[in-house]
């Protein structure tokens, strides 16, 4: 096992090395001079001249990726356009708002999409199964962004049940302590802030949810489907074993290994899907702000934004590729 | 088959120019004249729908034939050549699969400018890696055959032996992942559309129809609701075909 976490961070190494040089090629072929961009059209020659001079641009390529391999390792990843403080700075405030979207919308999926499954797959079949199996095949092509949109406009617009849009209320925000308004609500202990910052998660979080929840449902019958073929269930039930035993300690256990590793790579992918939920819902998370300084051009940001997301998602893929292996020893010791 | 039919008779059967502002019924409610009502310029939603058909259709194109000409092409050499040039390839679609899909297709769109090509463009390239695989799996397998053994003991190239023999063996399970994947485009096209990094106004792309929508969800919810359920159901549509493909030619496959 030690071998395997030794060989897979030694890939990771090579992996975000790899992730660093496609941002920063990237990054240089943005169309436009740097400097002209950071100080607008009316500085001088002499001035742009200094700043490029500042920001290495006059050097080869190859000092000016060791330049941003070291502010990255450093944390200095340039200063943003728009709100002039370090690009990383804005990156960091914003991703807690995007990590309790993925996570809210991760529970919820696992939460529905599993047990959805494995009922699916006990009443193979029947009208239940028939019923979960077409909506789970709309759940994946759904466009969220839509789905979105329709909520919206029945709960919030139509019913006026739910909030249209943001973290809080108006004029009712929590301290800032993790940057996750549910969290930092609950740690404020004030019953108002906890209801608020509910209301106004639980479209989000329904929204992004629903492919992964539709996809979860879907493997995890098909996995529920194949665990039940296998010859020491059937022995389970030859031997007079209750179904309901059957199910959750023959079916499950051996079920759950590549369901826990789809739930976990879900994580990643919903990282990155939460940009168009954001959208929709007016949440200052990572995504939104990756769009709005592509849109305002403020590639420092881009730039931070894209190499913090990379490693994250690789880092996530990590972990769960690691305990995938450590629930299946059959993985490290190939 | 209606999505594709609509494509080329789109000028027959659309009511209105997509293009014709009419502000004295902007933001009309579906009406006997208007089935889908109108937009805030006035224009006509059931057009600029149908209108769509043929922007999702260019974008499964471009982007489907961007991936599998850059992938398959990717896949081909690593397969057949092997050995360093293998490694160097599998190494580069191990970095672009590190990165989230949308957010490399948006690093992409901010180096080439939000349009509605350069966001096709994106989402041929973030699909690449995907078809590089699959040719590369195809390719090994093939080449080990009896008939490509043949081949080149009578003395036959490298390039003929792999564009005559191993390519066309090849390719029909790539073809097969462009179709499952044909849903997925015209769903990420229409998101970077109606994120303002797409399609540009006053293009009637469902992503941007979409976008415009969600400026009126609160007193125009017909804005948003009929290109949605268009994008939906043209997804439904080619995740059936897809699935049946797949049964058909290659259970192994699988999609993003």
């Amino acid at each position: 096992m030690g071998k395997y976490v030794a060989a897979r961070l030694i890939q990771l190494a090579f992996v975000m090395i790899g992730v660093s040089v496609v941002v920063f090629v990237t990054m240089h072929l943005l169309p436009g001079d740097v400097a002209q961009l950071l100080l607008g059209d009316h500085a001088t020659n002499e001035q742009l001249q200094r700043l490029r001079e500042q920001l290495g641009l006059d050097q080869p390529v190859w000092i000016q990726y060791a330049r941003f391999m070291r502010g990255a390792l450093t944390g200095d990843l340039g200063t943003s356009v728009q709100s002039n403080r370090p690009a990383l700075d804005d990156v960091v405030a914003a991703f807690p708002v995007t990590l309790q979207l993925a996570l809210a919308s991760l529970m919820l999926a696992s939460l529905g999409g599993v047990p959805i499954g494995v009922l699916s797959a006990v009443w193979r079949g029947s009208r239940f199964d028939t019923v979960v199996m077409t909506l789970t095949l709309f759940g994946v092509s759904m466009p969220i962004f839509w789905l979105g949109l329709m909520l919206l406009v029945l709960f919030a617009a139509g019913l006026g049940w739910l909030p249209v849009g943001g973290l809080m209320p108006v004029g009712l925000d929590p301290p800032r302590i993790t940057g996750m308004s549910v969290i930092d609500s609950l740690l404020s202990g004030n019953a108002t802030m906890i209801g608020a910052s509910l209301r106004h998660m639980l479209l989000p979080a329904v929204t992004l949810a629903s492919v992964p929840l539709a996809l979860i449902a879907r493997i995890t019958r098909a996995e529920v489907l194949a665990a039940a073929t296998l010859d020491h269930v059937r022995t389970a039930r030859a031997k007079g074993v209750t179904e309901a035993q059957v199910i959750t300690r023959h079916i499950l256990r051996n079920a759950a290994i590549p369901i826990v590793t789809v739930i976990g790579l879900q994580l990643g992918l919903l990282l990155s899907g939460a940009v168009l939920t954001e959208t929709i819902y007016s949440l200052p998370g990572l995504g939104r702000l990756m769009v709005d300084s592509i849109l305002s051009r403020d590639y420092p940001v881009v730039q931070a934004g894209a190499l913090f997301i990379a490693g994250l998602f690789v880092m996530v893929n990590l972990v769960v590729d690691i305990l995938y292996a450590a629930l299946d020893p059959r993985i490290s010791r190939a | 088959m209606v999505f594709l039919a609509l494509t080329l008779i789109a000028p027959l059967v659309a009511p209105f120019d997509p293009y014709e502002q009419d502000l004295s019924s902007a933001l009309s409610p579906p009406s006997a004249e208007h089935w889908f009502g109108t937009d805030q310029y006035g224009r006509d939603t059931l057009s600029r729908v149908i209108y769509g058909t043929r922007t999702a259709l260019l974008a499964i194109v471009m982007a489907d034939g961007l991936a599998l000409v850059l992938g398959g092409s990717l896949g081909l050499v690593a397969g057949y050549v092997g050995r360093g040039v293998d490694a160097l390839i599998m190494r580069l679609v191990d970095v672009l699969l590190a990165f989230p899909y949308l957010l490399l297709a948006l690093i992409i769109v901010a180096v080439l400018g939000p349009s509605l090509t350069n966001s096709v463009i994106a989402i041929g390239i973030i699909y690449t890696p995907q078809y590089a695989r699959l040719m590369r799996g195809q390719v090994l397998t093939v080449q080990a055959a009896d008939f490509v053994v043949a081949a080149r003991a009578i003395g036959a190239g490298r390039l003929r032996v792999m564009l005559r023999h191993v390519l066309p063996n090849s390719f029909t399970p790539v073809l097969v992942l462009a179709t499952l994947q044909s849903g997925a485009v015209v769903v990420e096209t229409a998101g970077l559309s109606f994120l303002g990094l797409g399609a540009q106004p006053p293009s009637p792309d469902w992503g941007a129809l979409l976008a415009d929508g969600h400026g009126y969800f609160l007193t125009a919810w017909w804005i948003a609701t009929f290109p949605g359920l268009a994008i939906f159901l043209v997804v439904v549509g080619f995740n059936l075909l897809g699935d049946a493909l797949r049964d058909q030619y290659d259970p192994r496959l699988r999609v993003r």
